[in-house]
C-alpha cells in the first residue's frame, strides 16, 4: 500500500511540475502553422504547448464533457461562441486569430484549372472534402458548390473526410482525384506546395472566421494566457500571413 | 426525429450486415484452408504464416488503414493492378471495405477453426485412410464434421468482429451513404455533430447485438471457449 501512495505522490508531482505546460485544441487545419507558432512561443516564454489536433466539432463535444482543454483555437467562430455562452469558455477572450481561405486541390498538376470550371465540366470518380456537419471547411465547401450550381452533380462523388487533414490525406494519396482543402494546408512560405488548385472566392462562401478562446479550465493561469498573447503578436502573424491566412 | 435521419440509420444498419455476412462467407471459404494448413503441417513456415495471420489482432487499425490506402490508391500496387484490370480503385468502394475486413478479421475465423483441426489430431484420420477414403472424403465427412464447433465459433466472430469494425472504414471508407457508411462511423458522427438521442439508439443497438452474440456463443457451444 505504501508503495502505491508513493506512485500516486509522484504522479501528483509530476504533474505539478508541468504546471506551465498548456493544453491547447487546434482545429486541424491550423496544424503546420500551430507547430511553428509553439515553438517560437516555447522559446520565447519558457512555457510549453501540448498540442492537440482535431475537428472542431468535435473538440466541442469533448470540452463540453470535460476535456483538460485550457485553449481552444476552433476553424470556426460558432463553436467557441457557443462554449462562451454556456461557460465553458471564459467571457471576453474570444478573437479571430485567423481567416481561412478555401481551396479546391489535386495533386495531379494538371487537373485544376485557374477557375475551377472542372468541377462544373470536369470528369473524375471522387471529390473529398471535410464533414460538413462537423467541419466548417467541409460546410463552406457546400456553400461554394451550392452556389456554383454543381451541388446536385457532385454530390454523389463525395469522399467525406472525418476532418480536414483527413480530406488533405485521401487527395494527396491520390485516393481521390480532387477535393476541397484549407489553403494553409498545401501553401507553404508563400507558394503553393504541389499539384494544382484554384482558390475558391471569398464570395461564394460565408468567411471563415477561425476564433480562438480561452476554455474555462486555462483560467487565471499563466501559460494560457501568455499563449493567447502570443497568437496576437507579430511573430505569430507572420507565420499566420505566411501559411495563406488573412488576419483581421 | 425526422425520418431523412432514421432512414439514413437503416440505411447504415443494412450495409453493416451486408458487408459482415458477405465477409463471413467469404473468410469461411479462405480462412478453412489456411486453418487447415497451419494445423497440419510440419513446414518451417508455419510460424511465419501464423504470426502474419495473426497481425490484424495486435496491428493498431490506422496502421492497416493507412498501408491499404497506400496499396489501393492509384499509385500503390494494388491500385495499379485493379486500373490495368479496368476495375478502377478500390478506395471508397463497398468491394474495397469487403477486402480490408476480410483482412482484419482474418484471425478470428482461422484461429477457432485451426484450433478445432489440431484438437482432432491423427488418429481419426488415419482411420478413415485404412478404410479408403481419399484424403478430399477424409477431409469433408471426418475432419470438417469434428470441427463443426470450431466454424461456428470463427463464423460468429468473423461476423460480430466485422459489424465492430471502426478504425479502418474510417481510413479507407469516405463516409459515403450506402457504400461505406457502416454503423459505427454513423454513430461516431451522431457524437461528433451532438445528435446524442440518435447516437444511444444505434450504440445501445450494438451494445446488445454484440453481447447477444458472445452470449450465443458461450451458452451454446460451451466446450469452445477454449478456442478463443
Amino acid at each position: 500500500m505504501h508503495r502505491l501512495t508513493l506512485l500516486v505522490a509522484l504522479f501528483l508531482a509530476s504533474l505539478g511540475t508541468c504546471a506551465d505546460e498548456v493544453q491547447v485544441a487546434v482545429a486541424a487545419n491550423f496544424t503546420a502553422p500551430m507547430q511553428k507558432i509553439a515553438a517560437g512561443f516555447e522559446k520565447d516564454t519558457g512555457h510549453k504547448a501540448a498540442l492537440s489536433f482535431g475537428a472542431t466539432g468535435k473538440f466541442y463535444a469533448q470540452i463540453v464533457n470535460g476535456a483538460p482543454f485550457e485553449v481552444f483555437l476552433a476553424a470556426d467562430d460558432e463553436n467557441p461562441a457557443r462554449l462562451e455562452k454556456e461557460g465553458h469558455a471564459v467571457a471576453g477572450s474570444r478573437f479571430t486569430y485567423a481567416i481561412g481561405k478555401l481551396v479546391l486541390w489535386s495533386a495531379d498538376p494538371d487537373r485544376v484549372d485557374a477557375k475551377g470550371d472542372v468541377l462544373k465540366t470536369g470528369s473524375f470518380k471522387h471529390i473529398a472534402l471535410a464533414n460538413p456537419k462537423t467541419a466548417p471547411y467541409g460546410a463552406a465547401a457546400i456553400e461554394a458548390m451550392t452556389k456554383l450550381g454543381v451541388l446536385a452533380r457532385l454530390e454523389p462523388l463525395f469522399v467525406q473526410g472525418e476532418n480536414i487533414s483527413q480530406a488533405h490525406q485521401f487527395i494527396s494519396t491520390g485516393a481521390a482525384e480532387l477535393g476541397f482543402v484549407a489553403l494553409s494546408q498545401v501553401f507553404k512560405e508563400g507558394k503553393v506546395t504541389g499539384g494544382s488548385m484554384w482558390a475558391v472566392p471569398a464570395s461564394l462562401h460565408q468567411p471563415i472566421l477561425q476564433d480562438a478562446v480561452l476554455l474555462a479550465k486555462g483560467k487565471d493561469k499563466a501559460a494560457p494566457a501568455a499563449l493567447l498573447t502570443y497568437l496576437k503578436g507579430e511573430n505569430a502573424r507572420a507565420i499566420i500571413r505566411s501559411y495563406g491566412y488573412e488576419l483581421r | 426525429m425526422e425520418n431523412a435521419a432514421y432512414s439514413q440509420d437503416l440505411a447504415a444498419v443494412w450495409l453493416t450486415l451486408k458487408l459482415a455476412s458477405i465477409v463471413t462467407v467469404l473468410l469461411l471459404i479462405v480462412g478453412t484452408p489456411i486453418a487447415w494448413w497451419l494445423a497440419r503441417t510440419r513446414s518451417a513456415w508455419k510460424g511465419v504464416i501464423g504470426a502474419v495471420v495473426a497481425l490484424p489482432l495486435v496491428l493498431p487499425p490506422t496502421v492497416l488503414g493507412f498501408y491499404l490506402l497506400v496499396a489501393m490508391g492509384p499509385n500503390g500496387p494494388v491500385g495499379q493492378l485493379t486500373q490495368s484490370l479496368g476495375l478502377g480503385i478500390l478506395p471508397f468502394t463497398f468491394p474495397g471495405l469487403v477486402i480490408a475486413s476480410v483482412l482484419y478479421s482474418l484471425p478470428f475465423v482461422v484461429q477457432p477453426i485451426q484450433n478445432a483441426f489440431e484438437a482432432i489430431g491423427e488418429r481419426p484420420l488415419e482411420v478413415a485412410a485404412t478404410l479408403r477414403a481419399s484424403p478430399w472424403d477424409a477431409f469433408w465427412s471426418v475432419a470438417v464434421p469434428l470441427a463443426r464447433p470450431g466454424f461456428l465459433s470463427g463464423a460468429i466472430l468473423g461476423f460480430a468482429h466485422t459489424v465492430g469494425e471502426f478504425g479502418i472504414v474510417l481510413m479507407i471508407g469516405g463516409n459515403i451513404p450506402g457504400k461505406t457508411r457502416v454503423v459505427s462511423v454513423q454513430i461516431y458522427d451522431h457524437v461528433e455533430a451532438l445528435e446524442y438521442t440518435q447516437a444511444h439508439w444505434l450504440a445501445g443497438g450494438m451494445l446488445l447485438f454484440s453481447f447477444s452474440v458472445l452470449l450465443a456463443l458461450y451458452t451454446l457451444n460451451p466446450s469452445r471457449r477454449k478456442a478463443l
